[in-house]
């Protein structure tokens, strides 16, 4: 079973690195880019005789308390069996 | 009084530090490697600058979870001071703390370079030697030093007195070309609500000597020993 995490900034907060980015897709020559937000992604393997339910709760405290920080970033958490 | 300086793998403003403690202001000072958990020994804990955990995830974030910041915690809780420096306070945002979080310089760039800082309020620990709305020289050494907070958190740390330092122009001046990296509300240091414990990404203890360009710095640790002088 693979757990998947994709932690990205809440909206609003400044992405100077999503800006920089951008200016390097623009300069490739794409005009209709309208943003980029950088974000990170995160694959945990979980044993495979896991309880899926438990796993959710699991990686969503995994997520919550260490893989985001709840005042700059959201998560969101899928599970694949 | 005794000092004490949480080492993390990754810390590297550690022994300027230490120097300081020991030659500047002349105490005792032990390194706290982040694996103990013994602090009671100590009057007052420095989280010194560096890349604890090589910035991995977040600054501060990985440190957080070393066995020491439970420690460092219930310390803080007992009224002792704590004085987190650039990567200290980082750490000190992702602990909880110290409210907010240091995100990305505003135009990217990793900052070494001195800053001007106003004193925004001496009635704390580490400030009460300094005179309010002074101007001082302090360099800063950062790439996520962008603090960020949400609107009720400032608000409630303006109500409370809390920010101890501004980024400013020379002459005192907080505005927005002073501000070297997007930090909201120009802060370049905060306080908790019970005021033992400080956070701030300038650093106080590499601007001690003439020899390195400023000794403004030393305010900092006057005031700190002051404080712990007068309640030994």
């Amino acid at each position: 079973m693979k757990a998947k995490v994709y932690v990205s900034l809440k909206p609003g907060v400044l992405d100077p690195q999503g800006k920089a980015i951008h200016h390097s897709v623009e300069l490739l020559g794409f005009t209709g880019i309208a943003d980029v937000r950088q974000g990170k992604y995160f694959e945990i393997a979980l044993q495979d005789s896991a309880d899926q339910d438990q796993a959710r709760e699991s990686v969503a405290r995994i997520a919550r308390e260490v893989l985001s920080n709840p005042i700059i970033e959201d998560y969101r958490v899928e599970i694949e069996a | 009084m005794k000092f004490g300086i949480i080492v993390f793998p990754g810390s590297n403003c550690d022994h300027d530090a230490y120097h300081v403690i020991s030659k500047q202001v002349g105490q005792p000072v032990d390194f706290i490697w982040h694996k103990d958990t013994d602090l009671k020994s100590y009057d007052a804990v420095i989280i010194p600058g560096g890349f604890s955990y090589g910035d991995y995830l977040r600054a501060g974030a990985l440190a957080r979870f070393s066995p020491v910041m439970e420690s460092v915690k219930k310390f803080a809780d007992s009224g002792r001071l704590v004085l987190g420096i650039c990567n200290g306070f980082q750490i000190l945002c992702e602990a909880g703390l110290l409210p907010g979080a240091l995100i990305r310089n505003r135009d990217l760039h990793f900052i070494c370079e001195h800053v001007h800082v106003r004193v925004e309020t001496t009635d704390t620990p580490f400030t009460n030697e300094m005179t309010q709305g002074s101007v001082l020289r302090l360099p800063i050494a950062h790439a996520e030093g962008n603090y960020v907070c949400d609107d009720a958190t400032l608000r409630e740390l303006n109500q409370e007195d809390r920010i101890v330092f501004r980024y400013c122009d020379a002459h005192g001046n907080v505005t927005e070309a002073a501000n070297p990296n997007g930090s909201r509300d120009n802060i370049a240091g905060i306080c908790n609500s019970s005021r033992n414990v400080l956070g701030l990404m300038p650093h106080p203890e590499r601007a001690c000597e003439d020899l390195l360009g400023s000794t403004d710095g030393r305010d900092v640790f006057s005031s700190l020993a002051a404080t712990l002088a007068a309640v030994a």
